[in-house]
């Protein structure tokens, strides 16, 4: 057997990819929380419960209507996207004009108003969710056996967030969107309907967070405290790494997972602290976060 | 000498005579959990509705005040008077480095900050061996206070912890009042303005946050004492979400607002009990029309309607 750093190399490697995959979901819904603070300029406390609400949406279509998991990958963002335009269209839009701490209050009831329904409709124990047969088992990989499903998560990942930032860094709708978040009403004068893109960036980004919940439902039970779970974690990663950049969010995401993997091998006890040890770090020595702009 | 306005008088005489009344027709035990969470809400009011920045992890103060009473009392069998002193001394110094690391960011930052910091605390105390996990501290003895005054008996504790609730509102009604409120206002309203004006404006704001969370662990003591125990909830960020409940519900900014939304919030738990989750719904939909509506909260709306400043 390999042995590094006096730890057996099969553990150290497991440990890694399940770090991999945390951080793939941090990732995911950091960078979804960016986008949104980008257009919106609030903080989309309700963002783990969409993530919850994406997994269910994914259970529910099994079990309902008898439609499988790749069809819900896409299914899913899209009709928890839909549920986040209309949450945009009817409440979130009138508090634009007001204090941004009021879309934090906002979209934190509107987080206990999901996950206190879904706790009525379903419990808090969990419901399974299978891992579609072609990606069951395992491929040995010469230094560890790597369960195919999960090897699979953090590749959709990688793959969801890479284009994520090349629409937003590389096409000329992306840089629209951006032109948007530095200037809206100059860019509303240069004839662009800026209330829809908000409304449509608040829509990809809630689908964003649901594609998340759906990729989560085979490894995680499903259930309504998924996401509140994650999302105190995801704000310390987005404090570290900042909401200035995508990129950002998406190496600080990945980043910040390997580091729990690892701490998990070497210091266990610490391994749910450790985000928030870095935060700490970064504050001090960096206050506007890894890749943030200066205030 | 407490600087009231003339309706602010009456409003706290009327508050006073109710504290006193209420306890001969209600039931003192549920009394002492409003106070407590009143003094808790105007302690975390003291931080949103006057220097305007918001914490979301107000439970690590708390709950670390509920853990050390506890503790002290359990083990170290001290006078009940030292044991609360503790809890307080205890949220002050939590404040004091959460909130040195805090105040480094403003705004919607400010808020993740503190809420991650509180998720530190939580994990910490799942973990430490002092605060029992999942059991928490059970079966802590009230104690007696000034060595003879007997704390076992409701209406002598309910006493007790009124008479913690005035001083500690008292306190904070006479901060908000003094010129160093006056420089937190200031602040609130325009912070750069404030800093052109020679005020070392991160100072003022970390001294309000330690004295928030030094009253924020006296509630929590003071819980911890009345009901005997102290657990995780306490720490729990749904704690933090519900002194922020409390504090909009009543009214944001205002000296009687957090001590009427801890009337209204613990009520609607006590008497919804057995709805079981439907009251997370419930509080998350008071939370939502607060916002969109009515972010004024009770005292504010009635202050608007009479025009009186409460």
């Amino acid at each position: 057997m390999i042995m590094i750093f006096g730890i057996p190399g099969p553990l150290l490697f497991g440990q890694l990819l399940l770090g991999l995959i945390n951080g793939a979901f941090y990732a995911m819904l950091s960078l979804g929380l960016a986008v949104i603070f980008g257009m919106l300029n609030i903080i989309n406390f309700a963002h783990g419960a969409l993530f919850m609400m994406g997994a269910f949406a994914a259970w529910m279509l099994l079990n309902y209507v008898g439609i499988g998991y790749f069809p819900a990958l896409i299914l899913a963002p899209l009709i928890v996207g839909i549920f986040g335009v209309i949450l945009e269209k009817t409440i979130i839009s009138r508090l634009y004009k007001l204090d941004h701490l009021y879309g934090l209050l906002l979209t934190f009831g509107l987080s206990l108003v999901i996950e206190g329904l879904f706790r009525n409709a379903y419990g808090s124990s969990g419901l399974p969710y299978r891992i579609p047969d072609v990606l069951q088992g395992a491929t040995d990989l010469g230094f560890m056996f790597m369960p195919n499903y999960r090897g699979w998560v953090v590749l959709a990942a990688l793959v969801v967030c890479l284009s994520t930032w090349a629409i937003i860094e590389k096409t000329s709708l992306g840089a629209t969107l951006r032109a948007a978040t530095e200037n809206a009403p100059l860019v509303a004068a240069f004839g662009v309907n800026v209330p829809r893109m908000v409304t449509l960036t608040y829509g990809a980004g809630v689908a964003l967070a649901a594609f998340a919940g759906v990729l989560a439902a085979p490894i995680y039970s499903v259930n309504p405290n998924m996401g509140s779970n994650f999302i105190n974690t995801v704000f310390a990663v987005v404090v570290i790494g900042g909401m200035g950049s995508i990129m950002g969010s998406i190496v600080t995401g990945f980043g910040l997972g390997v580091v729990e993997g690892l701490t998990k091998v070497f210091y266990p006890q610490a391994s749910a602290t450790v985000v928030f040890v870095v935060m700490v770090i970064v504050l001090l020595a960096r206050p506007r976060g890894l890749f943030g702009k200066a205030a | 000498m407490f600087g009231f306005s003339r309706s602010q008088s009456i409003a706290f005489v009327l508050m006073v005579v109710l504290i006193v009344v209420s306890p001969f027709v209600l039931y003192p035990v549920f009394l002492m959990r409003v106070l407590c969470t009143a003094l808790f809400a105007s302690a975390f009011n003291l931080m949103l509705g006057y220097v305007g920045l918001l914490s979301f992890g107000h439970a690590a103060f708390f709950g670390m005040g509920s853990y050390v009473t506890a503790w002290t009392m359990k083990f170290w069998h001290v006078d009940a008077s030292i044991a609360i002193i503790f809890g307080g001394a205890t949220g002050a110094a939590f404040g004091l480095v959460l909130g040195y690391l805090a105040i480094r960011r403003s705004g919607i930052y400010f808020a993740m900050i503190t809420l991650a910091l509180a998720q530190m605390v939580y994990f910490f105390c799942l973990e430490a061996p002092f605060t029992g996990g999942e059991d928490g501290i059970q079966q802590v003895p009230r104690g007696y206070l000034f060595g003879f005054i007997d704390l076992s008996n409701d209406m002598t504790m309910y006493w007790v912890v009124a008479a913690v609730f005035v001083g500690g509102f008292l306190m904070i009604h006479r901060i908000i009042h003094s010129p160093f409120g006056q420089v937190l206002k200031g602040i609130r309203e325009n912070e750069p303005r404030a800093t052109s004006l020679g005020y070392r404006t991160d100072d003022y704001k970390l001294i309000a946050f330690v004295l928030s969370c030094m009253l924020s662990g006296v509630a929590g003591g003071t819980k911890a004492l009345v009901f005997g125990i102290a657990t995780l909830t306490d720490v729990h960020y749904s704690t933090s979400g519900e002194v922020v409940l409390t504090t909009l519900l009543g009214g944001l900014g205002t000296v009687f607002g957090p001590a009427m939304g801890a009337l209204v919030v613990t009520s609607m738990e006590n008497y919804l009990a057995q709805a079981g989750a439907w009251v997370t719904v419930i509080q998350g939909a008071i939370f939502m029309l607060c916002v969109l509506a009515f972010r004024r909260g009770i005292i504010g709306e009635i202050g608007a309607f009479f025009r009186l400043a409460l």
